[in-house]
């Protein structure tokens, strides 16, 4: 056991605690970054101005009848960026745009006395646009070569021979749309010069040092002008990871053009027209089986819709090319991975980032060609399952493959899956018009930042002469719960009750140079940096008290009296992971997490609506560091997965009217996500037992985002269902998201006996 | 009671002076104002219930803590009234016991929607008939907990980060109030009564007149006031589409327009004023029109129940609105109030056209009536994405008569497959005569499918709505039998 992994007897974490917030939150004051603008004196409100057209030049905007509007005190334009016009950190992102590249991008901003009063200059502006060409959908970039970034291929072995030697050959194509992250607070950002010259930035961010080197290259200020403060978020995903940084950098301009404190709150109409989303993929596929369905061969060409800018859409890219494999063994594959350009938002990082639309990939795959193999959805996936020894497609070996069967097999047991599947084929033979499936599906998900350098966490760590304990850390706080367990690491690190320790705000004041709290890593890095400053001040006072019983409150005074620092800076770099991005090759991860759900679905023939019936999950988070805070992580990532796939529908205007490029489901209204009614109606959660990980901070590990993988079993559930409707041998297609709609028309191609074309049976090969 | 001087509420036990507000503040901007930032805003549509907030509304001549949006109701029309928000439930170290099952459990992640769940939660925990609903109640038992809770009291509120989960069973956990819980004692005294309002800035009025001739009067003198009840739709206007009124005229509390009749026996008319909320109505009705008590329950969300009014729903006359369907096949009236007297519509010529109806400028719904006798057999389909709280794509209403195996009589309403609700009454004409079978019903069905004009939209192609509307019949058939339907349960 590590050091690092080391758990004490006693110690806090593991201990079942609520969220540190929670009485907080459920009294209403718990305070977001717009809540502060009540306690702000003289603060004008930010409007955009936003485009109508997917693609246009800006010939003319004119300012001047907003300035004519009562309240209306300030338009910012492009002239008033003192430094760089560019609201990314890789200069493909202006902030105020000459050309304008998705309908809702914002040309520029008006600050107003209120809201109301910004929002009505706004509408003043008078902008000239030259409408150009645009792209929309996936395909049609596709054919007009519009790409962006690099095309990184993962490749191992001989595609063409395993193709050629496999039993069964396969080809087909799987499209899944995007996801609206939906965090209920919308993008907020609050800013004012302060009394000492340096411009403050309250906002809600998941990456406080990127928000701050963008307002300070917007300003043309270097970053020691420029403080950003993260308090906590109502919710995030990813969507905060790279997309408040240009609402920031509006707000931070108006303060220092007008001397007034600025705010910037998106309504949720501008929030969903203007920030990014999950990508959408397409992907084109060929597989090969051996005669028992052991995977023998895949080529896949992976497609990311990256909007209009590139924004983190390599980096996802990277991602979901080193999760096709999921938890399975393919000894041939090439995997190409490329982004087209579209006009639309710029689609970014969200749970998973990118791995959930890997490993849809394979789960479709397995999917459609289970029942063309006579091969047992159930028994196709778990014999394709790693063994030890055996390494991913990118080349790192699988550490512990064997708890991919241990969850699977657990799931499989308490969940009955064996006794309940008659029971659903007895359902099934005598309902005719509703039909119940059920599937299983694992998760193999790797931990850490493909981007070596994002791998390195700080944390400030103060002891008072009171004893009274005051943490600080590089990690944000987005309902994720990284706070509880922060708390809780020191806690058990320094020996000292809960209630000695309070955690501050996230500033980039504290601690610099943070990562984006992202990738599930909050924990594993911060954690790991909290408990090295901790350790430091333990080690002194331990070497004060020299193995004398003393009260914490005396050995800190005592302390401080003898001149002993009291507090410690920590750090932590996490060690051994390696990753070359030009080959596609290295150990990118620190380990990988595993999982396996049991879903059970009832669908209506005669509308294509379905009801989870049940969901049982095991899963891996190594050590819990604290469980209620886990437990919440995996219900709630299970459910927003099986949003996306299911009910989350975003659509475009992929038309050629007025209105192309517009997303059309720009509401709550029109936008709809799970609520109270698609919860699973059981939902029975368990965590892995003796999952110690050494590599991690008290043998834990990260948590945030493979539940949300788990998801895919409720979409292989409808699939089974959908079969049952038909000869049930035949390959069912379903799109994703898999809503009412596209699963009343599976229904009705199953009925007709279909078998969907694009599960095309090659001739076999030699197998 | 006699209205205050000065427009203000008592929020949280403390009264609020209504400084400075505009006719078209909302109650959540003006509450935030104050610096009571509890309640959130998360859509500004009445969609999530980020902004949850109590408010006491009349129950008989008691008071019923009663949940809405505060984003979708104008400030000015909570003048006089009683609002408790989440701060004022409880505090950190004295938490509420909706705020304490809450926290232990593990209902709040990221803590944005929990003020609006804990107000939601909060109305149910003391609706005083809840204790009454606990095991063995009758209403769908996956929605009812051990505690009589009706979870369906949390579907106008999103949670994006649980999974929901710990805050069913944080619900489920609740006990009774405690015997000095001051807000179960409030329920027990009348609610506050209506104050004369009149809020007016530079950008227009609010009124909230006393009666009903005030509220003609108002509305012959400014011909372009807006009539406002609920606000679900209007607030949802003014919130995301700018929309701004010289004249609002605020009719949900005129008791002329909220007087029931409830026939004792299965002759005689119901009565429903058109200014009772939806809420209201499922409580009035109590179940008496199956049809309607089926429709209610789909209705949006709790949240938005409790403060759409019957005749707000009609007159919007949107294409969907899910009570007209419903209305239709019920044959309902739909009696209309001008300065000049009454006169009473039929429901299918109510509508003129897209969001247009007979209503004439200052005419106003007074009530909706409800023939008698019913249907024997009666069945609401709705088609949307989600169960709850959605907008539908298409919904039909059914109501039948069948006699010997023969359909004596076939009503069907539908919603969202033309520019208004409309009658299928070429799909009428094939059921009513024909023997009540499967035969009839495909053919019927059939006739359904090719009936109204269904668009394309980001809720549903029109192939999919036209086959809604035949599998709508399909379903009632295989629906209205248990042993046809071959041991189904029911949809």
């Amino acid at each position: 056991m590590s050091e690092l992994s080391e758990r004490p007897v006693d110690a806090v974490v593991g201990l079942e605690v609520p969220h540190e917030s929670a009485a907080l939150h459920a009294t209403g004051t718990a305070l977001y970054t717009d809540d502060l603008v009540v306690r702000t004196k003289d603060c004008l409100h930010a409007h955009p101005v936003q485009a109508p057209h997917a693609h246009a030049r800006v010939t003319a905007l004119r300012a001047a009848p907003a300035l004519a509007v009562p309240g209306v005190v300030r338009v910012l334009t492009a002239e008033d960026v003192p430094g760089v016009n560019d609201s990314g950190v890789r200069g493909d992102e202006p902030l105020f745009p000459s050309e304008v590249s998705y309908v809702g991008q914002a040309v520029c901003w008006v600050l107003g006395e209120t809201a109301e009063a910004a929002r009505l200059g706004a509408a003043a502006v008078e902008v000239d646009y030259e409408v150009l060409t645009s792209l929309v959908l996936v395909t049609e970039a596709i054919a007009a070569g519009s790409f962006q970034g690099g095309r990184p291929t993962v490749a191992r072995g001989d595609v063409e021979h395993g193709l050629a030697t496999s039993a069964r050959v396969f080809r087909g194509v799987t499209e899944m749309a995007g996801q609206e992250h939906f965090y209920l607070e919308t993008q907020c950002s609050l800013a004012h010069v302060d009394e000492a010259g340096q411009v403050f930035v309250q906002s809600s961010t998941q990456h406080p040092s990127e928000t701050q080197e963008v307002v300070a290259h917007v300003l043309g200020l270097h970053a020691h002008h420029v403080t950003v403060q993260s308090l906590r978020m109502g919710g995030a995903f990813g969507g905060k990871e790279m997309q408040p940084h240009g609402y920031a950098a509006v707000a931070a301009l108006g303060a220092v053009l007008t001397g007034r404190p600025v705010r910037v709150r998106l309504t949720r109409t501008q929030d969903l027209t203007m920030t990014g989303k999950r990508h959408g993929f397409h992907a084109g596929w060929t597989v090969g089986f051996d005669p028992d369905g052991r995977l023998q061969a895949l080529d896949v060409t992976l497609t990311a819709d990256g909007g209009w800018s590139l924004d983190l859409s390599e980096p996802v890219l990277a991602r979901a090319l080193c999760h096709v494999d999921n938890a399975y063994w393919i000894p041939h594959v090439r995997l190409h991975g490329r982004i087209v350009r579209t006009n639309k938002t710029s689609q970014t990082a969200f749970r998973g980032f990118g791995g959930p639309q890997g490993m849809l990939v394979i789960e479709d795959i397995l999917g459609r060609c289970a029942r063309p193999l006579g091969v047992d959805p159930l028994d196709l996936r778990r014999r394709n399952f790693y063994a030890e020894g055996q390494s991913t497609p990118y080349g790192q070996t699988v550490r512990h493959p064997e708890r991919a069967r241990l969850v699977w097999d657990q799931v499989v047991a308490s969940g009955r899956v064996e006794e309940r599947r008659p029971e659903i084929a007895a359902f099934n033979a005598t309902h005719e018009h509703t039909k119940r499936g059920l599937a299983v599906t694992p998760v193999k998900f790797g931990i850490a930042f493909n981007f070596k350098a994002f791998n390195q966490a700080g944390a400030l760590v103060h002891v008072y002469k009171d004893g009274s304990v005051l943490i600080n850390h590089g990690g944000t706080e987005m309902g994720q719960g990284l706070h509880t367990k922060m708390l809780q690491v020191a806690a058990t690190t320094l020996g000292v009750p809960l209630e000695r320790i309070r955690l501050a705000p996230t500033r980039t004041d504290k601690v610099p140079n943070t990562s984006a709290t992202a990738a599930s890593s909050g924990a594993d890095l911060n954690g790991a940096a909290v408990k090295h400053a901790c350790l430091q001040i333990r080690s002194r006072l331990d070497e004060l008290a020299a193995g004398r019983e003393i009260a914490w409150e005396d050995l800190v005074r005592e302390g401080y009296l003898g001149r002993v620092p009291l507090w410690a800076a920590g750090f932590y770099r996490t060690d051994g992971v390696e990753w070359d991005a030009a080959r596609m090759q290295g150990h990118p991860f620190k380990y990988f997490v595993y999982g396996a759900a049991a879903a059970e679905v009832e669908v209506d023939g005669f509308t294509g609506a379905y009801r989870i019936l049940r969901v049982d999950i095991v899963h891996d988070v190594g050590d819990s560091l604290s469980p209620l805070v886990d437990l919440g992580q995996i219900e709630g990532g299970f459910v927003q997965g099986a949003g996306w796939l299911t009910l989350e529908d975003l659509r475009w205007d992929e038309s050629d009217g007025p209105t192309r490029g517009r997303l059309l489901t720009q509401a709550a209204s029109t936008y709809k996500l799970p609520s109270l009614s698609e919860m699973p109606e059981v939902f029975h959660v368990s965590l892995l037992q003796g999952a110690h990980e050494d590599g991690a901070v008290y043998g834990s590990k990260a948590v945030g985002e493979p539940p949300l993988m788990l998801a895919l079993s409720v979409r292989e559930a409808i699939r089974s269902a959908v079969a049952a409707f038909g000869r049930d041998r035949d390959s069912v297609e379903l799109p994703s998201p898999a809503t009412p709609e596209a699963v009343f028309w599976a229904i009705e191609r199953a009925r007709a006996g279909a078998t969907d074309e694009p599960v095309a049976h090659v001739a076999p090969g030699v197998g | 009671m006699a209205a205050p001087s000065i427009p203000s509420v008592t929020v949280n036990g403390r009264p609020l002076p209504l400084a400075g507000v505009s006719p078209h503040t909302t109650a959540l901007d003006w509450l935030r104002g104050t610096g009571l930032t509890g309640a959130k805003e998360g859509c500004a549509e009445g969609e999530c219930g980020a902004c949850s907030v109590l408010v006491a509304r009349p129950d008989g001549d008691g008071t019923r803590w009663t949940a809405l949006n505060a984003c979708l109701v104008p400030a000015a029309a909570l003048d006089g009234q009683e609002v408790i928000t989440a701060e004022g439930l409880g505090t950190p170290d004295d938490l509420h016991p909706v705020q304490h099952e809450m926290a232990v459990r593990g209902g709040s992640q990221c803590g944005y929607c929990t003020p609006g769940f804990v107000c939601s939660m909060a109305a149910e925990f003391y609706r005083s008939d809840r204790a009454a609903d606990g095991p063995g109640a009758e209403v769908g038992p996956r929605e009812r907990g051990p505690n009589g809770f009706d979870l369906t009291a949390l579907s106008g509120n999103l949670c994006r980060c649980t999974g929901y989960r710990p805050i069913r069973d944080a619900a489920y956990a609740l006990g009774s109030p405690s015997p000095d819980d001051h807000l179960a004692a409030r329920v027990h005294r009348p609610a506050p009564a209506p104050a004369a309002t009149r809020i007016e800035d530079r950008t227009g009025v609010f009124v909230r007149p006393r009666d009903l001739g005030e509220a003609l009067a108002l509305l012959g003198e400014h011909p372009g006031a807006q009539p406002v009840a609920g606000c679900t739709d209007w607030g949802v206007e003014v919130n995301l589409r700018g929309a701004r009124a010289p004249y609002v005229v605020a009719l949900d509390r005129i008791p002329q327009l909220r007087e029931v009749a409830i026939p004792a026996g299965s002759d005689g008319t119901f009565e429903l004023g058109a200014a009772l909320s939806l809420s209201e109505v499922e409580l009035a009705l109590a179940g008496r029109v199956p049809l309607l008590a089926e429709v209610l329950a789909l209705f949006a969300s709790r949240l938005i129940r409790n403060a759409a009014t019957i005749g707000g729903n009609l007159a919007t006359a949107s294409p969907i609105g899910d009570l007209a369907p419903a209305l239709l096949a019920l044959e309902a009236t739909v009696v209309l109030v001008a300065a000049d007297g009454d006169r009473e519509v039929p429901i299918d010529e109510l509508f003129t056209g897209y969001r247009r109806s007979q209503l004439r400028p200052g005419e106003l719904i007074r009530s909706v009536r409800i023939p008698q006798p019913l249907a024997g057999h009666t069945a609401f389909h709705k088609i949307a994405k989600r169960r709850y709280d959605d907008i539908s794509s298409v919904a039909v209403g059914f109501a039948l008569d069948v006699v010997d195996g023969t359909v004596v009589r076939a009503k069907v309403g539908l919603g969202g497959v033309a520019a208004t609700p409309v009658r299928a009454r070429a799909t009428e004409a094939a059921l009513e005569g024909r023997p009540w079978s499967a035969a009839t019903a495909r053919a019927a069905a059939a006739v359904l499918r090719g009936e109204g004009t269904p668009l394309d939209d980001h809720r549903a192609s029109a192939a999919y709505r036209a086959a809604m509307l035949e599998q709508s019949l399909l379903k009632l058939w295989s629906a209205s039998g248990p042993s046809r339907a071959g041991g189904e349960a029911s949809p």
